[in-house]
């Protein structure tokens, strides 16, 4: 029987929850690299028992793991993550020149097609790859160095690069996301990018239309139709039918479009799920009543899911990498919450069950679909 | 040899327990000095570089410290030679995790 394999990532730890196609019990382990912060972890879809993690502290830095079997145990590969030639400046919060400098990796995107090939997205916003199962980390300068990055600001977690897609159908097509320069698109596998922000709209920044500056928080594909993408910005929901060459709001009834996490059922291209917060200044489900949003319509009809999900003084986030869709025939949909919360539904869904309580804070959720 | 305590985190990532002792260059002067410390650690346990200091800059990371016979040598510069107590082995120098956050 088919299963799936979750992938955890927490402010203390990392956690492998594992179950069979019915997704009813499941095994915990865990927590991996107890103590550290583990912004993320993926798996190779070349190779399902390959997986990436990225640990970290303030104390001692970016570590990487790889394990090659699944995450029953894990080695530390490469953590070395040095900027091409002179890094230069970035804006800083006051509006000053800032040094580049590196602090740690936010997402890891394993290569579609080769398992020791994956992407690293960083703080300082960059994008690393190894093309050796994560012993070496080398840049590619064409996105840091595009002419507007001396004008990238940090959001307020800092100037991460946290989205990585991949798109299946031109294997040299790349789409990255940076709090808060915005989403760039590289068609010629990372060498030079180009900004894809026409359409999107930031009120808090100088010009609301501006070519580059907005905190894009998350960006989603399906991938039988890569060039359809959906966005959850720091505030509105957005599509563009284009690969990004121009965006359209799809905010429509929602409570509130400001929110981090948004993400695509796996058989049905136009259904697509974001968590709604209350505001930028208070990341917290509106009125305490965690609700997932889901529209059948590919954005503006929306519909609460809300049952198996507190309906009362719930005051958790669910952060940007923090849900995942599997690809079983009744499609599973998972997210993590700050609060340490996994929620779990098998039908689409339509109904929720916690799978665990009270782990750390989650920082990042991934699943794999395993045969 | 040159005995070396880890903070709990390293010696997770090290895979040792307790303290681990190393063989150290000396200065001319016969001399054990922090720099050669953290170099002989590093050869040692590969996977502790950038742990501590900088890959590139080779500075110390913030909230590492270094202590060595009840004296803080954190903002020492690298070449200073350790006590006399270190470098015979009757103490031993100390690489701390800095009292931080929770």
């Amino acid at each position: 029987m088919s299963g799936v394999r979750l992938l955890v990532g927490t402010r203390k730890g990392a956690f492998v929850l594992t179950s069979d196609g019915k997704r009813e019990r499941w095994d915990i382990s865990g927590p991996h690299f107890a103590g550290w912060e583990v912004y993320h972890v993926k798996g190779s879809p070349a190779d399902l028992n390959r997986l990436y993690a990225s640990q970290s502290t303030g104390w001692f830095g970016q570590l990487i793991q790889r394990s090659n079997d699944g995450g029953k145990t894990w080695d530390p590969v490469g953590n070395k993550f040095v900027y091409d030639g002179v890094p230069g400046t970035h804006m800083w919060y006051d509006g000053t020149p800032h040094p580049w400098k590196f602090a740690r990796v936010w997402h890891l995107e394993p290569s579609l097609t080769d398992p020791d090939m994956a992407y690293a997205g960083v703080e300082d916003a960059a994008l690393f790859r190894t093309t050796d199962g994560g012993q070496n980390w080398e840049e590619l300068p064409g996105l840091r160095t595009h002419g507007s990055g001396p004008s990238w600001h940090p959001g307020g977690g800092g100037m991460c690069l946290h989205t990585i897609i991949l798109d299946p159908k031109r294997p040299n097509r790349i789409f990255i996301a940076i709090s808060a320069a915005g989403a760039f698109r590289s068609d010629d596998a990372g060498i030079t990018w180009t900004p894809i922000n026409h359409g999107l709209k930031s009120e808090g920044i100088p010009n609301p239309t501006a070519e580059v500056g907005h905190c894009v928080h998350r960006i989603a594909m399906h991938k039988s139709r890569p060039d359809i993408l959906f966005m959850q910005k720091h505030w509105d929901v957005m599509r563009s039918d284009n690969a990004g060459d121009c965006w359209q709001e799809v905010s429509g009834n929602l409570p509130t479009d400001f929110g981090f996490p948004i993400d695509v059922h796996a058989h049905e291209p136009e259904t697509i799920y974001v968590v709604p917060i209350k505001s930028d200044s208070e990341h917290f489900p509106l009125d305490g009543k965690l609700r997932v949003y889901r529209s059948k319509s590919g954005g503006n009809e929306w519909e609460p899911l809300t049952k198996g999900l507190p309906q009362r003084d719930c005051y958790v986030n669910v952060l940007r990498d923090a849900m995942a869709v599997d690809s079983l025939d009744s499609c599973g949909v998972y997210f993590g919450t700050t609060g340490g919360q996994v929620y779990g539904s098998s039908d689409g869904g339509d109904t929720w069950t916690p799978i665990v309580q009270n782990f750390p804070a989650v920082l990042s959720v991934e699943v794999q679909t395993l045969p | 040899m040159i005995r070396v305590l880890l903070p709990a985190h390293l010696k997770t990532l090290a895979r040792v327990s307790g303290e681990v002792q190393v063989e150290v260059k000396v200065n001319d002067a016969g001399q054990p000095t922090i720099i050669s410390v953290l170099d002989a650690i590093e050869a040692r346990y590969p996977v502790l570089q950038g742990t501590i200091r900088d890959h590139v800059t080779q500075e110390r990371r913030p909230f590492v410290r270094f202590f060595a016979c009840e004296e803080d040598y954190s903002l020492e510069p690298p070449d200073t030679p350790l006590p006399t107590a270190v470098a015979r082995g009757t103490e031993p120098f100390l690489i701390v995790g800095a009292m931080a956050g929770g």
